[in-house]
């Protein structure tokens, strides 16, 4: 699959408390959350992005709570994808289950600047910066996530097994 | 080659001899456990996967916590679909408002955590079983979801960094400082995706309240758990709580650790981390003049019979600043009774306390003492993150109860050895 999205970048250990804060936790309708994403790290976001953009981002993004609504949150607002140094081990976990596409590379992260223009080719983990012409590789998934990937989440994932089994 | 303590749980859970951090595997898990945040979305996505029922009603915990008593009608939706699921599961354990705690809090007091099991928790401070030698971690509501359906989940190894304490405590100083000097010094991903196994002649003599408190913040580090081996306190906590039936795995000698991490805390002070985040921590003596406007004590960090008593002993024969909000949160049913029973809620009332039934409230913005703008709030729970206890321009400082009780009679952030 192939994205392409102008970059929002942010520095290190985003937290999910930022990217949805508990406030608005009495729901997990995405379309709800996703009105205040990253709400209290960028008041503008949701105003000023356009729906495909990507959120590039430093060490150790969603870390905190478990909440899957700030992966619910940032897919719901239209990101197409994240790419940072490293991510939250749970926030990497969620994204995966949901399908989101995250990525893990430093070249990129510390090579792309806010409001560039990148293609991110996720079976590849290949991504150009198309306003720098530049090329990064992203670091390759496991095998099994690779799977879980490529079937749309773990739901999607065990819903194939329950099926074959049954 | 040996293994840690991390391998050889899930290796035990995995149906294998051996294994190498690295790789992935999937495990039997012996509970899994969700709050009235995420298990809403863990039913919808558990509905998705088609199968009619969870895999064992035994091994399911269900602890509305969060927003409860609900404190809107939204919540009241959230809480009451989980209410229904709990019934049509036939799910035994499901705690109700009057029998609940903080799910932390709770699950170890009523026998539901052993050592050797794997615990998956819709809650990032699952971590904290790894205090009875556990291997509790941190999940979204799908794997929730995925685990109630299948009783597996799959988990990457994570390397071990040991952290060793030796010395001898300073009075005021607890378990929640040494896990605060820790988070201070590696950071808040300086344990990212690896498992941290606390030892040490400190940890040998901490109660389990203070273990319990280290395990909980190793979230905060980034940590996959946060273990410490069992032994006779573990075993005696355990007493009449549980069977017998549990297996202890200890770190070998020889096993292979990304790190060894040593501390000698004999001149560690009581610690405060300053906003916004766990990593900001400073000695007491260099805190400055922090006046505050709120205090809270209680969570699944230190809202243990422990932590009451501690307060109550600062706060005996006191009265909190006039301007300040103090708030306890007593960590269950059972703690608010036993603080009842010593006569420490007498103590804290007196003291000007509003102490109120267990919830985690106000630790994440909840409700029960949200932040206004420009505020500040010592507290003894666990984050400090931009908004994470109301306003985003409020302000969270992290303490263990002594300091945030003394805090409460000055009406700025204060050592207790200046009010006791």
């Amino acid at each position: 699959m192939k994205l392409e999205g102008g970059v929002w970048k942010y520095g290190d250990d985003v937290d999910t408390d930022v990217i949805i804060p508990a406030r608005y936790l009495n729901t997990s309708d995405p379309a709800e959350l996703a009105k205040h994403c990253l709400e209290d790290l960028d008041s503008e976001f949701t105003e000023k992005m356009s729906p495909g953009d990507i959120i590039v981002a430093g060490d150790n993004f969603g870390c905190g709570s478990s909440r899957e609504h700030a992966p619910l949150a940032i897919k719901a607002a239209g990101v197409s994808c994240i790419i940072a140094n490293s991510f939250a081990r749970i926030f990497y976990r969620n994204s995966i289950n949901i399908g989101l596409p995250i990525l893990e590379s430093e070249d990129a992260v510390s090579s792309i600047s806010e409001g560039d223009k990148i293609s991110v080719d996720l079976d590849q983990g290949l991504i150009k910066n198309l306003s720098k012409d530049e090329e990064y590789q992203a670091r390759p998934f496991p095998e099994f996530m690779q799977e879980l990937i490529a079937s749309g989440g773990l739901i999607k994932y065990l819903q194939e097994k329950v099926n074959k089994n049954g | 080659m040996g293994m840690t303590m991390v391998e050889k749980i899930l290796a035990a859970h995995a149906g294998r001899e051996s294994l190498e951090p690295g790789e992935i595997v999937n495990a039997k898990l012996d509970l899994v456990l969700g709050n009235d945040i995420t298990t809403p979305v863990a039913i919808e996505e558990f509905e998705k996967i088609g199968v009619e029922k969870v895999f064992d009603k035994d091994k399911i915990a269900l602890v509305p916590d969060h927003f409860t008593p609900n404190k809107d009608i939204n919540s009241a939706g959230q809480t009451k679909s989980i209410r229904e699921f709990a019934a049509e599961m036939e799910i035994t354990n499901y705690f109700e408002i009057g029998e609940m705690g903080i799910e932390h809090c709770l699950l170890p007091e009523q026998g539901l955590v052993k050592p050797g099991q794997i615990i998956i928790g819709a809650d990032s401070h699952t971590c904290t079983y790894g205090a009875f030698g556990a291997l509790g971690t941190g999940v979204g509501s799908t794997d929730m979801a995925a685990g109630m359906a299948t009783g597996e989940a799959w988990f990457k190894v994570p390397e071990t960094m040991k952290f060793v304490f030796s010395g001898e405590l300073q009075p005021w100083v607890s378990g929640k400082d040494l896990i605060l000097h820790t988070i201070g010094d590696i950071g808040v991903d300086g344990a990212l995706y690896r498992a941290m196994e606390f030892s040490g002649e400190v940890i040998d003599k901490l109660s389990m309240a203070d273990r319990m408190t280290i395990s909980n913040m190793a979230i905060e580090a980034g940590g996959k758990c946060g273990l410490i081996a069992p032994d006779e306190k573990t075993f005696k906590y355990l007493e009449g709580r549980v069977d017998d039936d549990y297996q202890v795995y200890k770190s070998d000698e020889d096993a292979n650790c990304y790190d060894v991490i040593e501390y000698d805390v004999s001149k560690l002070e009581p610690q405060v981390a300053f906003p916004h985040s766990p990593e900001n921590t400073r000695p007491i003596s260099q805190v400055g003049q922090v006046p505050i406007d709120q205090v809270v004590i209680g969570s699944c960090t230190n809202g243990r019979l422990k932590d009451i008593r501690e307060a109550a002993e600062v706060l005996k024969g006191k009265k909190k600043a006039p301007h300040v909000r103090l708030l306890i949160f007593p960590g269950t049913q059972e703690i608010y009774k036993q603080a009842m029973h010593e006569g420490l809620v007498e103590i804290l009332i007196d003291a000007g306390a509003a102490v109120s039934t267990p919830t985690c409230g106000p630790c994440l913005g909840g409700h029960m003492g949200v932040l206004a703008a420009g505020e500040k709030a010592i507290s003894t729970t666990n984050r400090n993150f931009v908004g994470r206890m109301g306003h985003p321009d409020s302000e969270v400082y992290l303490s263990n109860p002594a300091v945030a009780a003394a805090s409460a009679i000055t009406g700025k952030i204060v050592s207790p050895e200046e009010v006791v």
